[in-house]
């Protein structure tokens, strides 16, 4: 799960990590009040929206006044965003972070994420703030330094203190920064954090650090004991499907092609998707209806399917381990029938009590397609998307 | 031989709710020693014939068992596997899914040293054909025979067994390593102990998108084995940036694709199936007298 950036730095106010003062507007007016109330020479107003790059794409201006700070407001919030980062439709704005303004002497980049091969956590920080961390991996490797944290151990401050001064700080600045780091790190590891980004780090004239920007990504596992994250979610910002079929326990993500798929289990489900493309078709979405799928799941998935207007052809692929497949077909027949699927349903059932369902499927008077192996449905719903799609 | 168990484990269950002892009972179909339970509280007290104790290290006294079978919810799963390794279990197999991926990391790293084996979590276990069944894989799909097969999906091993077996071709073990991005066994600690079984002759090994287990794992075939292996990745069509159902898979900051796995494993001699449907005749072909 994500969280906006202002959440992300009332987060850091909370474990002592330093961010610019700053206020969250809804209005132009509120924007202007925000200005006025901050009393810095400049302020910069941000849309907040779960997406980076948001200044490429004219999200992020600067502003001299709460005069300034309105029209800046006004100009972002309603405006559809779109950056390297948010999907091609683009992003609504609905609210917008007045900050402080900063003088910057220096962008730095940090950031803590889960290292997998060494089982440890990474501490990421680079000279080459502001700009994307993989841009610089590729180009200048030697400017990221990493130092991996033993989860049991925790963060010793020699680690912090040598990343500080890798990263050129200097006096003052170096127990600015340990005490950054330290807490920042806290904060991951309080929070059931995932990942932790903030980019750019500045350092001011004067030497202070702060957080300019932040970027927080939460263990969507460990949200049972932070209910005070999962209040920070914010449904406006995620797509409808994904979050309707979240509620009812399936995993689906949209896709950009015209079959539907519906599968038990999440590397079989991705394996249908290879499957589709490897035929020639392409998959509409990615759907895990669980290992242990019943009747109900088959039907919530079958709707959650139909809302998306691409869908020509559909192909449920259910591998029958534990399940019965005779239940999954009563279930697609029973969906079937009462979601009046319009677009052709090749069924592919193997496993446990396969024969019986196949036989359930063609006594069921439906025009559902049956198909015995996988290669046999990839090629049959691709078929018949392409027919559909003629005939339309 | 086989790998990790056979008919003289003894397995206990950690977690008897429903699903525990759903899979307990078929465990025991299947011919598997099914020893006791554990359910704090509720030692002393039986479920069917099978003996409950409110430890694990009771339920080793008592029992002798050598393996169990964590089915404790998330909040208590990284706990239940700390307390079987204390208790002298040698292999424990956690089936639970969604633990949060810290306490795994910090489970993982408390367990080094120890002398247990973890497998999973998030995982459906793994079968020794005709010998036992730890888990929640349909054991009726497999054969005995001279294929070892490591995944990290549940589902999609039960696709590649399938295919094997309508080869005509058995499996020494079915073993399913979990999604998570933290894991007990990973690929390289099961191909070394597939390298080391005289039973089995050939390999199936089937991964995902997400981390770099794959690569690792294709540097260690090219130096480390001379059985020939056959894999399959899934996930070719999927985008960057979102979570496939698994915690673990996914293709975060430009790495983790599918077609940079596959690229490395056929550098190293495997042999990669792109299609799902063709992961049994691309072991036939690539391990020929194989199928029986």
């Amino acid at each position: 799960m994500n969280v906006h950036e202002y959440q992300a730095k009332a987060l850091f106010r909370d474990y002592g990590v330093a961010v610019p003062e700053g206020e969250l507007a809804t209005t132009p007016a509120e924007a202007a009040q925000a200005a006025r109330k901050l009393g810095t020479a400049v302020v910069v107003v941000k849309a907040q929206v779960h997406a980076g790059g948001r200044g490429k794409g004219g999200g992020v201006k600067l502003a001299k006044s709460p005069a300034e700070a309105e029209k800046a407001a006004s100009e972002i919030l309603g405006m559809t965003l779109h950056t390297p980062q948010t999907p091609p439709e683009g992003k609504l704005v609905r609210k917008v972070y007045v900050e402080a303004g900063s003088a910057i002497a220096r962008e730095l980049y940090l950031a803590i994420l889960l290292d997998r091969a060494a089982e440890k956590f990474a501490i990421v920080a680079s000279t080459e703030g502001g700009m994307e961390i993989e841009v610089v991996a590729e180009k200048t490797p030697e400017k990221i330094q990493t130092v991996l944290v033993d989860p049991n151990e925790g963060l010793h401050d020699f680690q912090a203190r040598q990343l500080a001064f890798g990263l050129g700080l200097e006096g003052d600045q170096i127990a600015r920064f340990v005490t950054f780091l330290g807490g920042l790190f806290q904060l991951y590891l309080a929070k059931d954090c995932t990942q932790v980004e903030i980019n750019p780090l500045v350092v001011t004239d004067s030497g202070e650090l702060f957080a300019l920007d932040g970027k927080l990504g939460f263990d969507d596992n460990a949200l049972y004991r932070h209910a005070d994250i999962a209040a920070l979610r914010d449904p406006e910002e995620e797509d409808a499907r994904e979050r309707a079929a979240r509620e009812i326990d399936l995993s689906y993500v949209g896709l950009d092609g015209n079959i539907g798929c519906m599968v038990n289990g999440a590397g079989l489900a991705m394996a249908t998707l290879d499957m589709i493309s490897h035929c020639g078709g392409s998959p509409a979405n990615f759907l895990d209806a669980g290992g242990g799928v019943q009747e109900e799941q088959v039907k919530a998935a079958f709707k959650l399917i139909l809302q998306d207007e691409q869908v020509k052809a559909i192909l449920v692929n259910i591998f029958g381990g534990i399940v019965r497949c005779d239940l999954i077909a009563e279930g697609v027949v029973a969906a079937a029938k009462e979601l009046d699927v319009n677009v052709p349903v090749v069924v592919r059932l193997q496993g446990t009590n396969a024969a019986e369902g196949r036989k359930i499927l063609s006594d069921s008077g439906l025009a559902l397609i049956p198909a015995e192996t996988l290669k046999e449905a990839g090629e049959k719903v691709v078929a018949a998307a392409a027919q559909a799609t003629e005939g339309a | 031989m086989a790998i990790l168990c056979d008919k003289n484990t003894k397995l206990l269950v950690q977690g008897v709710g429903r699903m525990g002892q759903f899979h307990a009972n078929l465990s025991r179909e299947y011919g598997t020693q099914v020893v006791g339970g554990v359910a704090p509280g509720k030692g002393g007290s039986t479920i069917g014939d099978m003996p409950i104790y409110n430890t694990v290290a009771d339920a080793v006294k008592d029992t002798g068992a050598t393996a169990s079978v964590i089915f404790v919810p998330p909040p208590g799963a990284a706990d239940a596997m700390l307390e079987a390794a204390d208790a002298g279990i040698e292999l424990a197999i956690c089936v639970t899914e969604g633990i949060p991926v810290i306490d795994m990391a910090r489970a993982k790293r408390a367990l080094a040293g120890s002398p247990m084996r973890l497998v999973g979590p998030n995982c459906p276990g793994v079968v020794t054909p005709e010998q036992c069944r730890i888990g929640i894989m349909p054991a009726q799909i497999t054969r005995p025979g001279p294929v070892g097969v490591v995944s990290r999906s549940g589902t999609l091993t039960y696709e590649a067994v399938d295919q094997l077996s309508r080869l005509g071709i058995g499996q020494s073990t079915c073993l399913g390593i979990g999604g998570d991005p933290i894991i007990g066994t990973n690929f390289i600690d099961a191909l070394t102990l597939f390298q080391a079984d005289d039973e089995t002759k050939a390999v199936v090994m089937i991964g995902e998108i997400g981390g770099s287990a794959e690569e690792e794992a294709a540097e260690f075939i090219q130096s480390e084995m001379t059985k020939p292996v056959a894999a399959f990745i899934a996930g070719q069509r999927a985008p960057k940036g979102k979570r496939m159902g698994h915690a673990g898979a996914i293709i975060a900051g430009g790495k983790g694709a599918a077609s940079d796995k596959m690229a490395a494993l056929e550098r190293c001699g495997v042999a990669v199936s792109a299609s799902p449907a063709e992961i049994g005749e691309t072991l036939a072909k690539h391990a020929p007298g194989i199928s029986g």
